[in-house]
């Protein structure tokens, strides 16, 4: 276990010293910072001269040493826009996302478990082809038109839900959530159903799939045979055994969920980490880009880590210490 | 419990006093950069000021010039302008309006990446007495009066001496902590009472505000930015906000039929335009080349049909109600002298070009590009068309990396001069004149008029030299005008906004009436 997590631990260095790499490299190429902090009338004299001290005339590879040193001591820069160290805004962002994407995994979760062993249980049955019907539609629609017909309808038409922003917040320590309040349950509500429109249609598929495949194995006609109660065949055997791949699946599919949070929250004016990437981006804020980039690094690590140990939990046959 | 009390005891409170209070919810494309009116020459910058800090002067919507800290004024020789402050006028912080505050503003302005250009011309201002100040420049210089409508007298005394960090007050940081940068004192309606970066600003009235004359009503706005154009659209159609600007054109249509809501549009001064670069392109150095490409572009059309008539169609740098506009110039599409004129020039087979413009920094830019090169193509000129995000655009604009490139301008000073200080004279790194001249136009005579107009204090006289150097820019076509993009902002019924609004697009928040 020990030498899994050290193992881990140095992968997560490497890939994060890989991105911020990479990250440096980008900057250069999204754009000059000077042209969203300075007027369009200063001269090009001064514009140099604010390059200057800013050691933007220095070459890439002199301001990444500048920037690995400072890294190595916690620093990720200073974010131009922002006045203030890169990782304070990002931990300041990063609560309105991480509910996003919690709330979005709950629907999910809740809606694709019940709804992909009932269509694999009775595939013939009308629901189910509804369903599978249902779910080809909703993979194949956009995320920003959904939350846009989904704005137009409840915000414009039928005015039940605010169109933008996270509504009322609490604060807990240095977290700002929107859960505790009702205003902000109204607010999180369409954001995380479109949110959740892509990955559902797809678990729900996967579900049923996998589970199909499963209930005609040989040891679920065992259990059939060996007279087991049917519910105990269903969700003990069989769905325990669909799981696996819905784990792994669902732990690379978290990325792309944190992809998706930036068409979301641009769309919704999300105040979160993707909304502030797309902002970065625009305002050509590098220092602030390469700590999103890194800081997404470590979660993606972080959470394939976790996936790793829940994986262990959920089958016991698969090793995950260092042993051969 | 408690919390409804004190609702109750503030509402029975509140009744007697004051009329209801009003709220309006403002989303606008960005929130203010920082409350240091000095840290940005922007326009989301300068709507800010207007909101906490008043000028000295301030544009009318008819673009003439009226007083705002400054009761009235009078010109005692060419480089100077007496200004008499209004008494009694009270800061923020309860400090008193005086002419100190204005001498250490202009002062501060001087020190400003940003506005150091536009105030290099001024001395350090002269204190009369308490309530009168002298502000000279150190050449005659007859745009004075336009240039003080960006001095926001600010409260000398409450950015002076040291914060708790052990920095000076006063200094303007752009990209890191100021005092400045988070508090500000100023003479305006409103205060800052709550600011989160990026998501929301509070601005409450100032119960001690010096204009009591204003038929302003709303002593709250929630400013919330919101970027993305449907999203803010919607929420002003859906009613979570009051009122939205910049307005989607896309979306114009929609909330011209809408019941709730009303479109206010006028005519802008943001001039488009496409600059031909004569050091790339040989042929671009022939007058007759350059002046079948204007004929050849119908800039009418793409005002009526790509714009939907929500631009007006220009001949020139300068809209109507500039002092240079010259009324004999007009638009000249005509596909037929386009061609006559290139056979003349000898390019009767045509070239081939390359050309970039913008994607999202003017509206509708990308297409604009598109329709004017393909419109080139019936003359026999093959347009290689690039465009990108303004991220990426404006390194290459002055990089030259294109034949043709697309600038938009709009006069800082609302004067005809600044047009041709940064786009038709001869660039020059030393002077900077000529800055945004992509197309490197160079002309000895324009040069000349530009200067000349700079210290021309004899009005009259200046606007002749102003009318013809727009003649001469058209008879040579230094450039190719397409048109002046329109403002607009739209809000509930109940708001009055067309008495708000201005040319400069910084709605009068302060005198905003919510019926």
């Amino acid at each position: 276990m020990i030498a899994f997590m050290i193992r881990r631990l140095t992968q997560a260095l490497i890939v994060i010293f890989i991105i911020s790499i990479i990250g440096f490299a980008i900057k250069q190429s999204v754009g000059d910072p000077l042209r969203e902090l300075l007027g369009i009338s200063v001269s090009e004299e001064q514009r140099d001269e604010f390059r200057e001290q800013l050691g933007l005339n220095d070459p890439w590879y002199v301001q990444y040493g500048r920037f690995l040193g400072d890294a190595v001591q916690g620093d990720l820069g200073t974010s131009l826009f922002y006045k203030r160290p890169a990782t304070e805004v990002i931990l300041e962002k990063a609560p309105a996302t991480l509910e996003l994407v919690l709330v979005s995994s709950l629907i999910i979760i809740f809606l694709s478990v019940p709804l992909g062993i009932f269509s694999a249980i009775y595939p013939n049955h009308l629901f189910s082809r509804l369903l599978m019907g249902g779910s080809i539609v909703g993979v194949s629609i956009p995320v920003f038109l959904t939350a846009i017909m989904l704005i137009y309808v409840f915000s414009i038409k039928l005015g039940w839900l605010p169109s933008f922003g996270r509504g009322e917040l609490v604060m807990i320590g240095g977290w700002a959530t929107g859960l505790l309040t009702v205003d902000g349950w109204l607010h999180i509500l369409m954001p995380s159903v479109a949110l959740s429109s892509i990955m559902l249609p797809l678990f729900i598929r996967l579900i049923r799939s996998e589970m199909m495949e499963i209930l005609e194995s040989e040891y679920i006609k065992y259990a059939w045979a060996k007279g087991l109660s049917q519910k105990r065949v269903w969700f003990v055997h069989a769905f325990k055994n669909t799981l696996l791949p819905v784990i792994t699946v669902g732990g690379v599919q978290l990325g792309v969920t944190i992809a998706f949070t930036i068409l979301t929250e641009t769309v919704f004016q999300w105040q979160g980490l993707g909304f502030m990437f797309m902002e970065a981006v625009e305002r050509s804020d590098a220092p602030l880009l390469v700590a999103y980039l890194m800081f997404v690094g470590i979660v993606m690590v972080g959470v394939n880590t976790i996936v790793d140990l829940i994986y262990g939990l959920v089958n016991p046959t698969i090793r995950i210490a260092g042993v051969k | 419990m408690k919390r409804k009390l004190l609702m109750l005891s503030l509402m029975l409170f509140a009744l007697p006093g004051f009329a209801q209070a009003k709220t309006m919810k403002l989303a606008m494309d960005a929130d203010p950069v920082s409350l240091d009116p000095h840290m940005q020459l922007s326009g989301g910058m300068l709507q800010y000021s207007h909101m906490v800090f008043d000028p000295l002067v301030r544009w009318t919507k008819e673009t003439t010039i009226e007083g705002r800290l400054a009761n009235k004024w009078e010109r005692l020789d060419p480089k100077t302008v007496r200004f008499y402050l209004k008494k009694g006028v009270k800061f923020h912080s309860g400090n008193e309006l005086t002419a100190d505050d204005v001498i250490w503003t202009v002062n501060r302005l001087k020190q400003s990446v940003d506005f150091k250009g536009i105030f290099e011309q001024f001395e350090t201002p002269v204190k009369v007495d308490k309530y009168t100040v002298d502000i000279v420049t150190k050449v005659p210089y007859p745009l004075l009066l336009n240039t003080a409508t960006y001095i926001f007298p600010m409260d000398s005394q409450f950015y002076s001496g040291t914060d708790e960090k052990g920095m000076d007050k006063g200094i303007i940081n752009k990209t890191g902590y100021s005092f400045a940068n988070d508090n500000a004192s100023g003479t305006g309606k409103y205060r800052v009472t709550e600011r989160q970066q990026g998501v929301k600003v509070v601005f409450e009235e100032f119960k001690n505000y010096w204009d009591k004359a204003s038929p302003g009503n709303v002593d709250q706005i929630i400013l919330t930015p919101i970027k993305n154009d449907a999203t803010r659209v919607a929420a002003l159609l859906s009613g979570d906000v009051d009122f939205i600007m910049p307005v989607p054109p896309q979306d114009m249509d929609r909330i011209e039929k809408a019941d709730n809501v009303k479109l206010v549009t006028m005519s802008g001064t943001r001039i488009i335009t496409l600059q031909l670069n004569q050091k790339r392109v040989e042929a671009f150095q022939n007058p007759k080349v350059r002046q079948a490409i204007v004929y050849a572009i119908n800039n009418a059309g793409i005002a009526e049909k790509l714009m939907k008539g929500r631009a007006t169609v220009a001949a020139q740098n300068s809209p109507e109600g500039y002092k240079g506009h010259n009324p004999e110039l007009t638009p000249r599409y005509d596909l037929q002298k386009a061609k006559q004129l290139m056979k003349e020039a000898g390019y009767e087979d045509g070239f081939e070009v390359s050309m970039i413009a913008p994607n999202n920094r003017y509206v509708n830019d990308e297409k604009i590009a598109e329709a004017a090169a393909s419109m080139l193509g019936k003359i026999g000129i093959k347009v290689n068309l690039k465009t990108m995000p303004k991220a990426q655009y404006w390194d290459q604009f002055d990089l030259q990396v294109a034949d043709i490139q697309m600038i938009g301008w709009h006069s800082d000073t609302e004067d005809t001069g600044n047009f041709f200080e940064f786009l038709l004279m001869c660039p020059n790194k030393e002077t900077g004149y000529g800055q945004y001249n992509s197309g490197n136009y160079c002309n000895q005579e324009v040069d000349r008029l530009t200067l000349a107009v700079q210290s021309e204090t004899d009005q009259a006289k200046r606007t002749e030299m102003l009318q013809q150097m727009e003649k001469i820019a058209y008879d040579e076509a230094a450039f190719v005008p397409l048109h002046w993009q329109d403002l607009s902002w739209a809000g509930k019924q109940n708001l009055r906004i067309a008495p708000i609004v201005n040319v400069m697009n910084f709605p009068y928040f302060g005198d905003l009436v919510i019926e």
